[in-house]
């Protein structure tokens, strides 16, 4: 597997519905602690009454490029692994939480086990040849991954033309999960 | 004109993080000020031993050392119980994170350990080294050579020791603002001005606990004095903050509505800036200007304003988001 590899996310909120069915097939796959999430849905609605608009946005860990979590680690815990996919590993975590903290899109939590626990685009699944549990149950095609190094893969397609937007870009961690406006 | 609408609604319920973060309780904030304070001290220790021209044996010396020892070993015990998967506590010392401000304090704490554990033996008196040494407890576990041996150390390397527990103060009391100022996330902590903050209100905590104890007589003018100039500059260093909230993007400015008008107002103005800081400050130049006689109420009211700050900055930081 090529190092230049950046696997990233694509959420088309215009086909979003906010069906929860990311969140659950997260929950099965990955063995979620009952009353966590590592995906959830947001509605987001603006605009001057009665010109409202809604958004849907299917959020997860950002598996930001520049990510915060991994810099605030003592231990070396949360790190950046293939294909740039931020982990964390359960081993070398004390739950300190200075990652909680240091995430600006609150992407994760203290599993009850004791260590911090957190979306992995389902690398386990990507390492097979499968795509991540919430893509493959979205029931209408509205998160699409793959590799963004690759102009041909069908992410970097929709990037090049779609607008798009990432989240807080202000915090300057440059996210790999994208949305489609 | 119709206000514009924004409603986010989130089925997001992770303990903890929602509804707002609330991962860091009472440990951290103790945590934070007994370290400052530990900071402090070995900051004042070494300072107050460097000015002198000739070194005798000073009175903090003689214990005060001990009281940092137990202080940060309580400190540490805080971040212990904070830790939510506490078999792993020993994972901080099989790496070190440069980028990691936390990685950096501990390892520090680590070495406060030797540089105090050295400043008390090599800064006690005759009597007391003899003390030490006669102790039922110390010589059952046949540890007088061992401590002749750190004395003649202590001794040999005093001035080197004396420094060395200076830095090491400045590098303790630097991180605890730092841990807090390196998060980008939560536009309260990130500032540079945290570890210079936290640095100058634990040297003022430090004073007041030594002069809340008995000191030599010049040592306590000392200390009065240093102490006015920290909350001087405590005093600048939130105003520079504030103006740095005040001016900065839509979350910082949102944090300076809440220390200006909302929710940490009232705590912030009157507890820290008041009672932690103003009055002491007063009671501080009242003592070297008319010469009244000190009372305890200026440090215990140092000591109460440098806690409520650390109590403040980890709620309120916890409560605001880069996001809102």
């Amino acid at each position: 597997m090529s190092p230049a590899r950046r696997y990233g996310m694509v959420v088309d909120t215009r086909r979003c519905v906010g069906c929860s069915a990311c969140v659950l097939a997260c929950m099965s796959e990955n063995d979620v602690p009952e009353g966590y999430c590592r995906d959830w849905i947001v509605h987001e609605i603006r605009g001057v009454f009665p010109n409202l608009r809604q958004e849907i946005r299917s959020e997860r860990c950002m598996h930001c490029s520049n990510p915060p979590c991994v810099d605030v680690c003592p231990t070396g815990a949360s790190l950046v692994g293939e294909g740039g996919v931020v982990l964390v590993e359960a081993d070398r975590c004390t739950g300190c939480k200075a990652c909680i903290a240091a995430c600006p899109y609150d992407a994760r939590y203290v599993h009850p086990s004791g260590h911090v626990d957190k979306c992995t685009f389902c690398l386990h699944r990507v390492k097979r040849g499968e795509l991540p549990a919430c893509v493959t149950v979205c029931p209408t095609r509205a998160l699409t991954f793959g590799d963004l190094a690759d102009p041909d893969a069908e992410v970097s397609q929709l990037l090049r033309t779609r607008k798009s937007k990432v989240l807080l870009p202000e915090a300057g961690t440059e996210p790999n999960v994208f949305f489609l406006e | 004109m119709t206000p514009e609408v924004l409603e986010v609604l989130s089925n997001r319920h992770n303990p903890q993080i929602d509804p707002r973060l609330d991962i860091w309780e009472w440990q951290i904030p103790a945590y934070l000020f007994v370290g400052g304070l530990v900071a402090g001290l070995m900051v004042l220790m070494a300072a107050l031993e460097l000015r002198r021209k000739a070194p005798a044996p000073a009175r903090a010396a003689q214990w005060m050392p001990v009281v940092a020892l137990v202080l940060i070993s309580l400190g540490m015990l805080f971040l212990f119980l904070d830790l939510a998967n506490k078999p792993h506590v020993y994972r901080f010392y099989t790496a070190f994170r440069p980028t990691s401000a936390m990685s950096w304090g501990s390892w520090i704490l680590l070495l406060v350990y030797p540089a105090l554990a050295l400043l008390w033996l090599g800064g006690l008196d005759r009597d007391r080294r003899a003390w030490l040494v006669g102790l039922r407890l110390v010589r059952a576990l046949r540890l007088p050579r061992l401590i002749a041996w750190l004395t003649k150390l202590a001794d040999q390397h005093r001035r080197k020791i004396v420094w060395t527990t200076l830095m090491v103060g400045v590098g303790l009391g630097v991180y605890t603002g730092l841990l807090l100022g390196t998060m980008v996330a939560r536009p309260v902590w990130n500032s540079a001005v945290m570890g210079p903050l936290f640095l100058t209100s634990g040297i003022s905590t430090g004073a007041a606990l030594m002069l809340l104890t008995p000191q030599d007589e010049t040592d306590t003018h000392t200390l009065v004095r240093w102490d006015i100039v920290a909350i001087l500059v405590e005093l600048a260093l939130l105003v520079v903050l504030l103006i740095g909230f005040s001016t900065g993007s839509a979350a910082a400015r949102a944090v300076a509505d809440g220390f200006l008008g909302g929710a940490y107002t009232a705590t912030f103005w009157s507890l820290v800036v008041m009672v932690g800081l103003v009055t002491p400050l007063v009671l501080n130049l009242l003592e070297v200007r008319r010469k009244t006689p000190m009372t305890a109420f200026a440090p215990a009211f140092v000591l109460v304003g440098g806690l409520v700050l650390r109590i403040l900055f980890v709620a309120s930081g916890q409560a605001t988001g880069i996001g809102g």
